[in-house]
């Protein structure tokens, strides 16, 4: 039997104790991985260890996949009524939310995000997920097309079957429910693999999972490497559609992986290096606490992170004075301490790739107007918010995502030139626009290649309104109504009532 | 103060008590009538007394529709994000789920329908249509249109306002489900009038709706006077109410269509009355299709919108058919009675009213020459307004039996010969709420549900509605959609938005 892991918060802001099982989590039990190792779940803020967890390994994917299917063909799918798959997700909702801040303490632990945010903000829009694809199991419709009158043509929007979802270590709850709820919700089963830097809050939820009485088999979470666990996956001959979200690097990985096995449907959720877009028009104030938002939230983690930032000439001096003094107002450290805005990055190997990305920064000749270094000690995680000026568009930091705190901040002149500056990318997962003008606001926002555009705002999603990218950002769309549309197969079914064939 | 009606119950269905205000629910609270009014309210199993409740009037009617309207400009509506208005309608569902037995018992005490109808139907559809709509609150989307590049064309789906809702007595609890579940979602406040024979469960739901915590005024519910004609012209007359949704008789559904004209030209959906054909081919699976025909017409003691009233038996079959038709019928003699009671599954009609109507159709029928093959009297029991199941052989289309809908248990059989014969008389009526077709052929089955002038067709099944399947009529049966999605778009209002972007004259 796997283990149990407890801890007894003692912070500021939370002291309650926190209980997970740390097994895989298959076929509605938690189980030993096959090989019987171990990974290591370490605290981005000390560096330290917070527990083991068990490690999945390609046979484990195997059994998931057994289980998932079975489960598709007997307790899920189209076996039982959307209303009840519904009713199921409604469960698991309410169960979360009575565990709210213990799940909040969970995450913040394991991914560093500060408790205020996760407490506040990523574990409620979790929840809202779930409820919002809850109501939508029992609404799924195909279409009856008029042919002719000989004939009855309709589709059906079947369950695809077993899915197989990869999800990164930046928001991994919000990641997780965003996975699995349309999912769900479609008929589908699922074998998903967080990621081995941050099992810990999906794993606490399979215990909810558990308790709202969902048939065994329907959703096995596999926690593992993405060599090896993720591989599994991406090629596996009974998975019939992957999701995948994380680095345009692996997500070719995983496309490949799926056009060389069984060309499983797919889905991806790349990068990003959104242009945040501010006219001389703008309110300059709400664009500097929207542009801070934009690039520091998460500590930078965020695919759509507004991490250039294009700032039109008559306001420029204006904005970045203001907008450095308000970066400076971030209290960083550690995530459970009373004011704290920006936690640690995620890892040592993340923290020394951001870090990279500075120094390329300097070496080719861009100026750190603010930060560039690491906070407190020197070997932590913490990077202070850093802004780039008199970059030009070939270097490293203006091409490149760097996932960290880390913005460059780019003096433009004309509409018609930013917009070709902003779209120079391989990149499209989001875009914003800040200005006051009606004809301004539309015209730029539409002609933005990007499959977000905010116009006077920036990060704000909802579980209704689709998100995805255009280009090398990604395949696919989720949230919304359109989120279903990548969970379901269509069946077109032609009755023959009248035609004779001679 | 209005009083609480409450009743201990100890019988094989349910022992408990069983209790619900008897005021008026407005803007949130329990409230006597202005004029102070009050209607009797009978148990038709047994001709008594059940209690009184207030009578509203049209004064009623103006608090009523004040306090709506302010709700929905500061604390509903779009004021409110859809998710909010969705977690609501749930809270609402969960609370009747878990106090389900108590308003199955006082539906069963109202309206006389069986235990097994009451808790076995109307409770289960209630709460799937409740959650259903909670679902759709946040789901309510318009359209963006691809016109030019110096255009944002997009629509709006808005909620009207302050809604009018008028419920019929035959499935009380359900009918405020079906209306208040999709005005609620897509944001409108609601008027609701429940029948003033049934308003126990509703007046009972509005204890549930205060508990939930929706903000006063959102949802509400007026009690109504005798007749029906006080609060019910009040609201279809109303300049303050924007849409009127009516489910019940073909008569009053054109009264509240007049009123509508003669006020604001409130919109108007209307689910009316039918006279629902149930054609049974020579191939049909015999014994399902007479027990399917049974459900048809003797469910709820035929008191049904879409009872499969006439039923078209091809001549193959037809003397198989009676004769295990009237078999089935008379087995439900043995199981006539209280509704608490073990066994029972045929109960009273609704009312002394309502039965002598159901008689005069009766009599009507033998006297046109129909036969009673069996049926066609008032059952022993003398207490309540028991009418046995009643199946008429030797029908001719110009009889008023097979006209005129009799919302009783009682069945009208024609013999046909040929499916066109069939298709045409089934259609020769100036109704058009709902069909049935038996038949195990897959292309008759599709072409003759095509061809039948109805806005429900079952194939092989009977009066099976399903909460996410629209439900309304074609011709006089009404016109509008309730339940599914359709429903959705009945309680919103289109808005079309053209935005210039940069075009210059």
């Amino acid at each position: 039997m796997p283990a149990t892991f407890s801890h007894h918060f003692d912070t500021p802001l939370y002291n309650e104790k926190a209980t997970i099982q740390t097994g895989l989590f298959i076929n509605g039990v938690f189980v030993d991985g096959l090989n019987h190792s171990t990974i290591d779940v370490i605290n981005p803020s000390t560096g330290k260890t917070i527990t083991q967890v068990s490690e999945g390994t390609a046979k484990d994917v195997d059994r998931a996949v057994e289980a998932a299917r079975n489960a598709f063909n007997t307790s899920w799918g189209l076996k039982v009524p959307g209303a009840t798959r519904g009713q199921f997700l409604y469960k698991l909702a309410t169960l979360m939310e009575e565990s709210l801040d213990e799940i909040a303490a969970i995450e913040s632990l394991d991914n560093g995000t500060a408790f205020g945010v996760v407490k506040g903000w990523v574990v409620p829009f979790s929840i809202g997920l779930i409820r919002y694809y809850a109501g939508w199991a029992d609404k799924i419709s195909g279409q009856v097309i008029e042919t002719d009158e000989g004939r009855l043509t309709y589709t059906r929007h079947e369950p695809i079957g077993v899915v197989g979802q990869i999800i990164p270590w930046n928001a991994p709850l919000l990641m997780f429910a965003m996975k699995i709820a349309p999912a769900l919700a479609a008929g589908n089963t699922i074998v998903i693999k967080p990621s081995e830097l941050t099992p810990l809050s999906a794993l606490r939820v399979c215990s909810l999972v558990q308790e709202a009485g969902f048939p065994p088999g329907v959703l096995n979470v596999v926690v593992g490497y993405g060599n090896t666990v993720g591989s599994a996956i991406s090629s596996h001959m009974d998975i019939d559609k992957i999701a995948f979200t994380g680095s345009t690097l692996t997500g070719r990985k995983v496309m490949e992986a799926a056009s060389k096995s069984n060309l499983k449907n797919i889905t991806l959720e790349l990068g990003g290096k959104s242009p945040n877009i501010i006219f001389n028009d703008a309110d300059v104030d709400q664009a500097v606490n929207w542009a801070c938002h934009g690039i520091f939230f998460a500590q930078g983690q965020i695919c759509f992170a507004g991490s250039r930032i294009y700032v039109q000439s008559g306001i420029y001096d204006e904005f970045l004075a203001k907008f450095t003094a308000r970066s400076k107002m971030h209290k960083i450290g550690d995530p459970f301490g009373a004011d704290s805005y920006q936690g640690p990055q995620i890892s040592s190997t993340q923290t020394e790739r951001v870090m990279g990305y500075i120094k390329s920064g300097v070496d080719q000749g861009a100026k750190v107007h603010l930060g560039g270094q690491r906070h407190g000690e020197q070997n932590g995680n913490f990077i202070t918010p850093t802004i780039f000026t008199n970059t030009t568009p070939d270097m490293k930091i203006v091409q490149e995502e760097i996932f960290g705190p880390v913005s460059v901040v780019i003096k433009f002149e004309d509409q018609q030139d930013v917009i070709q500056q902003a779209n120079d990318t391989i990149y499209g997962l989001a875009a914003a626009v800040f200005t006051q003008n009606i004809t301004q606001a539309f015209e730029v926002g539409h002609a933005l290649k990007a499959g977000t555009v905010w116009v006077n705002c920036y990060n704000e999603v909802s579980a209704a309104v689709p998100f995805g990218g255009f280009k090398q950002s990604g395949i696919g769309r989720e949230y919304g109504s359109y989120a279903l549309e990548h969970y379901v197969n269509v069946k077109a079914m032609h009755i023959n009532i009248g035609h004779k064939m001679e | 103060m209005p009083e609480t009606f409450k009743v201990e119950l100890d019988t094989p269905a349910y022992k408990g008590s069983v209790s619900c205000n008897t005021g008026l629910f407005i803007n949130g609270k329990f409230v006597d009538a202005v004029e102070g009014g009050t209607i009797d309210v009978i148990n038709p199993s047994t001709g008594k007394l059940l209690t009184k409740v207030a009578a509203a009037t049209s004064k009623d009617v103006d608090i009523a529709v004040a306090a709506a309207k302010k709700a929905y400009k500061t604390s509903w509506g779009l004021k409110v994000p859809g998710a909010q208005r969705g977690e609501l309608l749930m809270k609402l569902a969960t609370l009747l789920e878990a106090n389900i037995d108590e308003f199955a018992a006082l539906e069963c005490l109202n309206v006389g329908k069986p235990w097994s109808e009451s808790r076995g139907f109307d409770m289960k559809l209630t709460l799937q249509t409740l959650k259903y709509y909670a679902g759709w609150a946040d789901k309510v989307h318009g359209h963006t249109i691809e016109t030019n590049e110096q255009k944002l064309a997009y629509t709006r789906h808005e909620p009207y306002g302050v809604v009018g809702q008028i419920i019929p007595w035959n499935y009380p609890l359900t009918m405020v489900s079906w209306k208040i579940g999709p005005a609620l979602a897509t944001g409108n406040v609601v008027v609701l009038k429940p029948s003033e024979i049934t308003p126990l469960t509703a007046l009972k739901f509005a204890s549930l709706v205060q508990e939930a915590g929706f903000p006063p005024g959102a949802s509400l519910e007026s009690n109504v006077s005798p007749s029906g004609a006080t609060a019910g012209t009040a609201i279809s007359m109303h300049p303050d109410i924007r849409k009127i949704a009516f489910t019940g008789s073909t008569l009053t559904g054109r009264k509240i269509q007049e009123a509508s004209a003669k006020s604001n030209l409130k919109v108007v959906t209307l689910e009316l009355g039918g006279k629902s054909p149930n054609i049974i081919f020579d191939d049909a699976d015999l014994d399902q299709a007479v027990k399917w025909a049974a459900i048809g017409i003797f469910s709820n003691s035929g008191q049904v919108c879409t009872a499969g009233s006439r039923i078209y038996v091809q001549e193959g079959i037809y003397d198989a058919f009676i004769k295990a038709f009237s078999e089935a019928a008379a087995g439900l003699n043995t199981k006539t009675g209280d509704p608490f009671s073990e066994g029972t599954i045929h109960g009273p009609v609704v009312s002394q009213t309502q039965f002598d109507r159901v008689m005069s159709h009766i009599d009507a029928a033998k006297a046109e020459g129909a036969i009673p093959f069996i049926g066609g009297e008032r059952h022993s029991l003398t207490e309540g307004f028991f009418v046995k199941p009643t199946i008429f052989t030797n029908c001719t289309p110009d009889m008023k039996i097979v006209q005129e809908e009799v919302f009783g248990p009682v069945a009208a059989v024609v013999k046909f010969k040929t499916e066109d014969e069939a298709i045409e008389m089934a259609n020769d009526t100036n109704y058009g709420l709902a069909c049935a077709v038996f038949t195990e052929n897959v292309s008759r089955a599709v072409r003759v549900s095509n061809a039948l002038e109805a806005g429900m067709a079952w194939v092989n099944c009977n009066i099976t509605t399903e909460y996410n399947v629209p439900f309304g009529g074609y011709k006089q049966s009404g016109y509008g959609r309730e339940l599914g999605a359709y429903a959705i778009d009945t309680y919103t209002q289109v808005k079309a938005v053209h935005i210039n972007v940069g075009l210059k004259i």
